[in-house]
């Protein structure tokens, strides 16, 4: 393995694969211009839902086909805080009875890292080469926070974004109430947590409210919308890549 | 108390729905959760404290016969009397049996949650002994026919002209026949009547933060000094405490009461630290003549050396209860049972079984903030999980979302399968959205769209663009 050209496997996210492909190409770029070979290997879900749905059995299946298919490669990056949290830190104790497994999934779980924080705490990127003129407030999402230590990585590379102003956002570090399931299981619950959210998202008065992971930027982005708010909503990676021509998440070409 | 944790969805719904709760909700952030980050942000070596906490509770588990014995021989040694309990019923009886053997007729109360969960009051009231809070808030809502909507406020969920509405409706016989609205007015009011029921009662009942295994010493922190007086004035103290609370010494103690009063209230110590141990002794000046501590199981035991041991460290500070974004929106009554918020939600299904509890660690987004203040650094969110595999292996989950899980992965499983049915499904929500890049109902998914629209794909899948784009490429 060469520092200078890692290999990196592209670990794309099963939301980003179906709902926002430009964050895979946002990513694929980000690291690309940091020097890094990506590929993206066939890949379907980490396993996080079979896991905190308590079925185990399905989660261990998905982990093994993950570990499979990404042991080979220098790094496993993904833009997400959530999926990278459940490899980095969730493989190896589901393993708990499988020495084997045990130690590949360490192996793996080791090298696997967040987007952001790949950039700036493994290959040291200070500055991305990227404009956007506007004000932008920013969420942060649960796992990456807590369970992988994102909270400088991206705000460290935005205020390097041209013409950008960011906005601390009060409470950010609160929960958006998306959970995975528990959106469509505690629907009201996650109701007045959305609500609760985009409501100190609008206080900002940013124009864009970006975060880490797509779960959160769904749920963050169909209440706003819902609510007729005019603020954009995109993943971090999209405005630190400069990849901001397509339409923000929920919207179409011409709409608001 | 009625068990309603099997309907946490409909309480939660009537919670959200309920103005008044809602108002007294939002005193939680400004009282306690801003609080503790000043009180955390002052003390630099914090983080090293909950190591030290957590290592000490995990010591005395390891060790908990031992210490349990060292205590109870030395409550002994200085003239209390120890009795075990292996369950609710046995305390209540034990505690009815101490009240008897005096003749008590009123029995004050110091703030217990062991208390709550034995279901003493209704206890003993039942058995002909008047029962009296003296706690603020366990008084307050011992007069509206409530429980503790929160380990250490108890009344958190009421607001001033509620407490007003009880007092006036009560305190008529105390002389007090005006309706007064004044904080400090109502206080004046509660302690005048306290104050009465304090020198008639016979015995005095309080719960323990700590038991000291080195010295035989019970210790509760208050910040009324009402357990004082329910400890010192009676002629007999029966203290409560569950099998975990002791601790090896003097020393671990203050290492406790120190992440305790930051974690609970954001204070450096709580106004009130109290230490019993035995009965007055002849150049006392006061005390009692009686000391009896309860030790309870009530299925603790069976968590050791279990998934579940670590929920022993806590010391019910509420930390977890205060950071968490679903107890702070519908307050503790809707979980249904003594102990709410996420500690409740690990704690409750062990002591009265995940099938009827089954609702309270499936409420949580995993956020993992009650971890992340957790003083004694208990992994909250792990032990939900934990739960939630057991109702899965014991097909307690769920039909539909155990067959919708099912669906999703059988494809999961298989990614070319995967990839084409993503493939369908972006095509299949595009065209719902019939190009305006979201959609605004779903049958199939009302959970999400009765409250928000919901984004659908840019386009076609990532994986198939990076694939057209690789073949472009060679
Ligand atoms: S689980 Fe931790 S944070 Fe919650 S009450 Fe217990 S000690 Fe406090």
């Amino acid at each position: 393995m060469t520092l200078s050209q890692p290999r990196i496997g592209l670990f794309a996210t099963c939301l980003v694969d179906l709902f926002r492909p430009t964050v895979g190409f946002a990513a694929v770029k980000l690291l690309e211009d940091a020097g890094c070979v990506v590929e993206v290997p066939a890949q379907t879900c980490c396993g996080q839902p079979a896991y905190n749905s308590g079925d185990r059995a399905t989660a261990q299946a998905l982990a093994r086909q993950v570990i499979a298919a990404f042991e080979g490669f220098d790094f496993v990056v993904a833009p997400s805080g959530s999926c990278g949290g459940m490899i980095r830190q969730h493989y190896p104790p589901l393993f708990e009875d499988d020495p084997d497994w045990r130690a590949r999934a360490t192996r793996l779980s080791v090298k696997t890292f967040e987007l952001t924080s790949f950039l700036t705490d493994v290959l040291k990127v200070e500055r991305v080469a990227a404009r956007y003129a506007g004000t932008a407030t920013y969420h942060d999402a649960c796992s990456g926070l807590r369970e992988l230590g994102v909270k400088t990585q991206p705000r460290r590379l935005l205020a390097t974004v041209e013409g950008l102003e960011l906005r601390e956002l009060e409470e950010s570090e609160v929960c958006c109430g998306f959970g995975g399931t528990f959106c469509v299981k505690y629907p009201e619950l996650s109701n007045r947590m959305v609500s609760d959210k985009t409501a100190r998202i609008l206080a900002t008065g940013a124009d864009v409210v970006l975060a880490g992971d797509l779960g959160c930027l769904l749920n963050i982005a169909g209440k706003l919308q819902r609510n007729g708010a005019a603020i954009k909503v995109r993943h971090v990676a999209e405005v630190l890549a400069g990849l901001t021509e397509a339409p923000a998440i929920g919207e179409s070409e011409g709409s608001g | 108390m009625q068990v309603t944790t099997q309907a946490f969805q409909h309480n939660a719904s009537a919670a959200l729905q309920n103005p008044a709760l809602q108002k007294a909700l939002k005193n939680i952030k400004i009282g306690f959760v801003r609080k503790r980050a000043a009180a955390v942000a002052k003390l630099p070596e914090f983080e090293a404290l909950r190591e030290a906490g957590r290592d000490l509770k995990n010591h005395v588990l390891d060790h908990l016969d031992f210490y349990l014995e060292r205590f109870a021989a030395k409550v002994t040694e200085h003239g209390g009397q120890v009795h075990w309990a292996r369950d609710a019923a046995e305390a209540n009886q034990i505690v009815l049996e101490i009240c008897r053997s005096v003749n008590a007729q009123r029995v004050t109360k110091g703030k217990s949650m062991i208390s709550e969960e034995i279901g003493l009051n209704d206890f003993l009231e039942a058995h002909g002994v008047q029962p009296v809070e003296t706690d603020l808030g366990e008084y307050i809502i011992q007069l509206r026919h409530e429980h503790p909507s929160h380990i250490i406020a108890p009344a958190v969920h009421l607001n001033r002209d509620q407490v007003a509405d009880a007092f006036q409706a009560h305190h008529a016989p105390y002389g007090f026949t005006e309706r007064r609205e004044e904080p400090r007015a109502l206080l004046d009011e509660a302690r005048q009547v306290l104050r009465q029921q304090f020198l008639q009662a016979d015995v005095g009942v309080t719960g323990a933060n700590f038991c000291i295994a080195e010295t035989g010493t019970t210790v509760i922190v208050t910040n009324e000094g009402n357990g004082d007086l329910t400890q010192i004035l009676p002629r007999v103290h029966i203290a409560l405490a569950s099998i975990e609370k002791v601790v090896p010494t003097l020393e671990d103690v203050s290492l406790l009461l120190r992440l305790l009063a930051r974690s609970a209230t954001g204070q450096e110590l709580s106004v009130y630290t109290t230490f019993s141990t035995g009965p007055r002794r002849p150049d006392d000046r006061d005390g009692p003549a009686q000391f009896h501590v309860v030790l309870l199981d009530n299925g603790r035991s069976g968590m050791i050396g279990g998934e579940f041991q670590d929920m022993l460290r806590c010391i019910r500070c509420a930390a977890c209860l205060n950071h968490c974004p679903v107890y702070s929106a519908i307050g503790g009554h809707a979980y249904g049972w003594v102990y709410p918020g996420p500690m409740g939600s690990v704690l409750t299904p062990q002591l009265i079984g995940i099938e009827t509890a089954g609702p309270l660690p499936n409420a949580s987004t995993f956020c993992g903030r009650c971890e992340e203040v957790c003083p004694v650094q208990i992994p909250l969110p792990k032990m939900m999980r934990h739960w939630r595999e057991q109702e899965f292996e014991r097909h307690l989950t769920p039909v539909a979302a155990r067959f919708g899980l099912g669906v999703w992965a059988f494809f999961a499983r298989r990614p070319r399968l995967y990839r084409q049915a993503a493939n369908l499904a972006s095509w299949l929500f595009r065209r719902l959205a019939g190009g305006k890049g979201r959609i605004s109902s779903l049958p199939l998914a009302k959970g999400w769209t009765a409250w928000r629209d919901l984004p659908t794909p840019q386009g076609r899948t990532f994986q198939q663009q990076w694939a057209a784009r690789r073949a472009h490429r060679s």
